[in-house]
């Protein structure tokens, strides 16, 4: 069997793909967040850690730790997806980065609030200059600074290469807040964060965590895919596939009509 | 290539010095900004001791970021630009070549200015000679980083916003280990060798990737 590689990287074969994608995940997702939510609250010990263990606070955990993982992973996936675009100059390439960003920044934004949150009660503030606090703050900025770019640019070619060519250049800083947080060696580091080690960690703890990102990423995938069928339909809206799939839309009923009437307004607006 | 990239740098040299006031502009803002904290912040000397090293190197990071605008705008708007993009040479060449113009005209006239600036907040000779070295080694990653940003911006309305958006978070470990050199200098037993080495690795880093990434930033905003 001949298996075509390149059949999801047209708009038009990936949009109704995506369409079916997006319940299934969103629903899985909202599955896996609820058990771990509840995991994490009734099936886990009261105290986390041995000899200074912190009390029922550290169960911010669930949500602060698989928000840090993501917010690390959805850059990679962003920059990944940067060089597939620049390299094969395909359009959903850049489609997909713009559809990541908005989650991976969110997630990045989550991280940081709940760590304040957790920071709190465990250190006595919200907001420490911990080389992990700070890097994460600058994978927030460079998040930002994707957005920002693509947005300043109105020629969408343009705009896609200048973001995804920053995207890239980016990632030069991931390797620092990588191990920022997963230091070599604790000894050389003056940092509030304990070494992270999963292996010593509780097992009902460790299971909602894990648990609780799987949640997030399939989170991520249903969020981005959402994001990427309003992209494409914007970005192809002029192309006859669009125009027939909207024009139906707009007969089948007074309910579907304003998608039709939205894309025409917008029309309008890029023409004008 | 060698006679190429003299070329470029020669001109970029002349241009800017018989426009003299525009590297003048970027060394005074450098001074002000500087001379402005202990006016803030108040004069203790101990406190300006503690302070001195970030705020020399924070200005240092404004100054050479406010004058990347116009390390390509010139060549933008009259089409020297173009001319360059389709010159046979390599494009990376040319670029490296107008940013080591471009440091030499922002960057070292700050490295000479800094232990005039060190003495105002009272630091010591050692300090001042490790900021100097820091300073020497630092701004030109500066200079390289920002061409990225300054090729990515070109010609975009508010393009100086932008830049200082999409840059400053890449400067940040300049910053970091520059500034961590120079106030690691002040206590005897410490060693400032590790500093230098990193900003040391930052700058052949740059040396051999930014250009590239310039290179290929600047065909992207110009086609």
């Amino acid at each position: 069997m001949k298996i075509n590689w390149f059949k999801y990287a047209a708009p038009t074969a990936f949009y109704p793909l995506a369409g079916r994608l997006v319940p299934v995940l969103a629903v899985a997702a909202a599955a896996l967040v609820l058990f771990a939510l509840y995991w994490g609250f009734f099936e886990t010990p009261e105290r986390l850690g041995g000899t200074n263990p912190q009390k029922e606070y550290y169960r911010i955990i669930f949500i602060h730790v698989p928000a840090a993982w993501m917010s690390m992973w959805l850059y990679l996936v962003l920059a990944a997806w940067s060089a597939v675009g620049l390299v094969f100059n395909t359009r959903l390439s850049f489609m997909m980065t713009n559809a990541v960003a908005p989650t991976g920044a969110i997630f990045t934004f989550l991280a940081l609030w709940t760590g304040a949150f957790w920071g709190r009660p465990s250190w006595g503030t919200y907001w420490d200059w911990d080389p992990r606090l700070t890097s994460e703050l600058i994978l927030f900025f460079l998040y930002i600074g994707f957005m920002a770019l693509h947005s300043a640019i109105d020629d969408s070619r343009r705009a896609d290469r200048a973001a995804a060519l920053l995207a890239i250049v980016g990632l030069v800083m991931l390797p620092i807040i990588y191990w920022s947080i997963n230091c070599p060696d604790p000894n050389n580091c003056a940092a509030l964060h304990q070494r992270s080690s999963l292996t010593d960690i509780e097992s009902n703890i460790l299971t909602a965590m894990l648990v609780m990102t799987l949640g997030f990423w399939l989170y991520s995938f249903a969020a981005a895919f959402a994001r990427l069928r309003n992209i494409i339909l914007l970005r192809e809206q002029d192309s006859a596939w669009v125009r027939t799939m909207v024009d139906a839309a707009g007969a089948g009923g007074p309910a579907n009509a304003g998608g039709g009437d939205a894309l025409d307004a917008n029309r309008r607006g890029v023409s004008a | 290539m060698l006679s190429v990239f003299l070329c470029v740098l020669n001109r970029d040299l002349t241009l800017a010095l018989r426009r003299r006031t525009d590297v003048l502009t970027t060394l005074l803002f450098f001074v002000i900004v500087v001379s402005l904290f202990p006016l803030g912040v108040g004069s203790e000397r101990e406190l300006l001791r503690l302070l001195g090293p970030g705020v020399v190197w924070v200005a240092a990071l404004l100054a050479s970021m406010l004058a990347l605008e116009r390390l390509f705008a010139a060549d933008y708007d009259d089409g020297t630009l173009e001319q360059l993009l389709l010159a046979g040479q390599p494009l990376s060449l040319l670029v490296l070549a107008k940013i080591v113009a471009h440091w030499l005209l922002t960057g070292l006239p700050l490295v000479i200015i800094a232990p005039l600036m060190a003495m105002q907040y009272a630091l010591e000779a050692t300090a001042i000679w490790v900021m100097m070295a820091a300073l020497a080694l630092g701004t030109p990653v500066l200079s390289l980083l920002g061409a990225i940003g300054a090729a990515l911006t070109l010609g975009l309305r508010g393009g100086g916003i932008l830049l200082s958006l999409l840059i400053l978070p890449l400067y940040i470990p300049v910053l970091v280990y520059g500034a961590g050199a120079v106030s690691v200098s002040v206590i005897e037993i410490a060693d400032t060798q590790p500093y230098f080495a990193l900003l040391g690795a930052f700058l052949l880093g740059g040396l051999v990737l930014a250009p590239p990434a310039a290179a290929a930033a600047l065909r992207i905003s110009m086609e």
